[in-house]
């Protein structure tokens, strides 16, 4: 069952179109990845299912409900989370207090502690600098308080946006082990990767994106062995 | 004992500076834009505490709480017609509004109580406190405001680090989409900022026209102009920084009245602020705006 569906979408800065009409799917429990090169539309995409920026036409459906047009600070409780491009953490705020603008909808104190405990299991180093202001942390530290900050709200859907970008070697594999035990925890997941090769690797399904436009669907695993992706994508 | 009196007296002018101050510092940290209109709703509360106890006759505090009350609904009222509408537009759009919104309202404060300047009665009736055998004449007004002044900063610093929606503010300042991702209405936050902002507005009115009694609708103008330079002295969106700079200004401002030329005081603040920016251009206690990485 599809818990997030894309529909002819359509968006533009101005008069440049980014996004040219695409339609993807996002299965319940899955891990869908979206990869395309710098400047495809990746980030356009996920700012417009949260809501960041205005569709210009087409529809976006969750949980079968509308909400092309419902803006971003609503999502929040119906169960979406968005881990930006770049991060995005407040860095003059505490980790703590970071992770308690997560939870900024829940009403619960019990439940929030509890949320924070397993968001500290998940991430240790979180916990150890708690107390930090999160502009000291490393991007790698970053990445994963973004993470957990979205994870704070409890969410069904979470899209994350380039996650390993920028990131050294042994940080990009932690990133990904992280992103397999999130979804093992029964979130369901998009992902937008330029590194093509991880993100086939943990996906269920995926999607190629080239200036606004999907070129290519299908099985994450197959695509893998997809001489074109191969070419353009996996090259090292 | 004089030059005590000159500063005791600036320090409560600079109290009053930085009541204003937080008003403009807050709106900027948390909407980005100076709201020129600021120094004019303090006039409109001051008509309004006006209204309440000179014509109604009513008690002060009752006219104390119609100004917050009127101030903190029409900064509310502003955002909301003038401000919202051209979010996202150029900041010279949203300035020039700003400055149309100040004319529009004394203008309007013209209209109503016309030219004259009113009397106003003092909001504060306690007595004076006489030091060191009578050398020493402090005003109760003069003492009222540096402890109102204190308690304000005390309780907006604890309502910012302790409440949610002060959280909301914090992260609505430093990125406004990533709040909204959050699940913040950063449009409610900034509402909010405005009716905190307004309702302090009103607070530095009645103290301000306690000090200073007469009240015309251009009453607001000059003491917003200096707190908002205050604001820039201190620092721009720091709440430390409008109290230091408020108060710094103050002083300068009544000692150089009292030694150098009264005529010549308000060059000598401006002159001040140019020297601190060109020095130090994010203001005293101002952050160089962080680098994303
Ligand atoms: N704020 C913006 N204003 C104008 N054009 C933009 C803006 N953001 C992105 N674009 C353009 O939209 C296209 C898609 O960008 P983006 O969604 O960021 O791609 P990706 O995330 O795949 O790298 C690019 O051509 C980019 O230049
Ligand atoms: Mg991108």
């Amino acid at each position: 069952m599809a818990i997030l569906e894309v529909r002819d979408l359509e968006v533009s800065y101005g008069v440049i179109q980014a996004i040219k009409g695409i339609s993807f799917e996002v299965n319940q429990g899955e891990i869908i990845a979206l990869i395309g090169a710098n400047g495809a539309g990746k980030t356009t995409t996920l700012q417009t299912i949260t809501g960041l920026i205005p569709a210009k036409s087409g529809r976006i459906l969750y949980e079968g409900n509308d909400i092309t047009h419902v803006p971003a600070h609503k999502l929040v409780s119906m169960g979406i989370a968005h881990v930006p491009e770049g991060r995005r953490v407040f860095s003059e705020l505490t980790v703590l207090q970071n992770l308690k603008l997560g939870a900024y909808t829940r009403k619960d104190k019990a439940e929030l502690e509890e949320t924070l405990e397993t968001v500290y299991k998940r991430f240790p180093r979180l916990e150890e600098r708690k107390n930090q202001a999160a502009g000291t942390l490393s991007g790698g530290e970053q990445q994963m308080l973004a993470m957990g900050r979205a994870l704070m709200s409890h969410p069904k859907l979470i899209l994350m946006d380039e996650p390993s970008m920028g990131l050294s070697p042994i940080y990009v594999n932690e990133i990904f082990d992280i992103i397999k035990k999130i979804h093992e925890g029964g979130a369901t997941v998009l992902l937008v990767e330029q590194n093509a090769k991880k993100a086939l690797g943990i996906a269920d399904q995926a999607y190629v994106l080239e200036t606004g436009r999907i070129v290519l669907s299908g099985n994450a695993r197959e695509m893998m062995d997809n001489e074109q992706v191969k070419k353009a994508y996996l090259s090292e | 004992m004089s030059f005590l009196s000159y500063f005791i007296s600036g320090v409560s002018l600079g109290a009053v500076y930085a009541i204003i101050a937080l008003g403009y510092t807050m709106v900027y940290g948390i909407a980005r834009m100076l709201n020129f209109a600021h120094g004019d709703v303090i006039m409109v509360g001051g008509f309004a505490i006006f209204t309440v106890v000179s014509t109604m006759g009513l008690p002060p505090l009752l006219g104390i709480l119609a100004g917050i009350v009127v101030c903190t609904v029409l900064g509310v009222a502003i955002e909301r017609v003038a401000y919202r509408p051209l979010r996202g537009a150029s900041s010279l759009a949203v300035l020039i509004t700003a400055i149309g919104v100040s004319y529009l309202l004394q203008n309007v404060a013209l209209l109503i109580f016309g030219s004259n300047s009113r009397q106003f009665t003092s909001v504060v009736t306690l007595p004076n406190l006489v030091l060191a055998d009578g050398k020493l004449t402090i005003s109760s007004i003069t003492i009222v405001t540096i402890v109102t002044c204190l308690v304000i900063m005390v309780a907006l610093t604890a309502f910012i680090n302790k409440t949610k929606i002060g959280q909301a503010m914090l992260a609505v300042s430093e990125d406004r989409g990533a709040a909204s991702l959050m699940g913040i209405d950063v449009n409610k936050t900034i509402a909010v900022t405005f009716a905190i902002g307004s309702a302090l507005a009103a607070v530095a009115g009645a103290l301000l026209c306690s000090a200073y009694p007469s009240l015309t609708p251009y009453t607001g103008s000059m003491p917003g102009i200096k707190a908002f330079t205050a604001a820039v002295f201190g620092g721009i969106g720091s709440i430390p920084g409008a109290l230091i700079g408020g108060i710094v200004l103050g002083v300068i401002e009544n000692l150089s009245k009292a030694y150098i030329s009264s005529q010549l005081s308000d060059a000598i603040v401006f002159a001040v602020l140019i020297l601190v920016l060109l020095v130090r251009p994010t203001g005293i206690l101002g952050r160089q705006i962080p680098e994303k990485v």
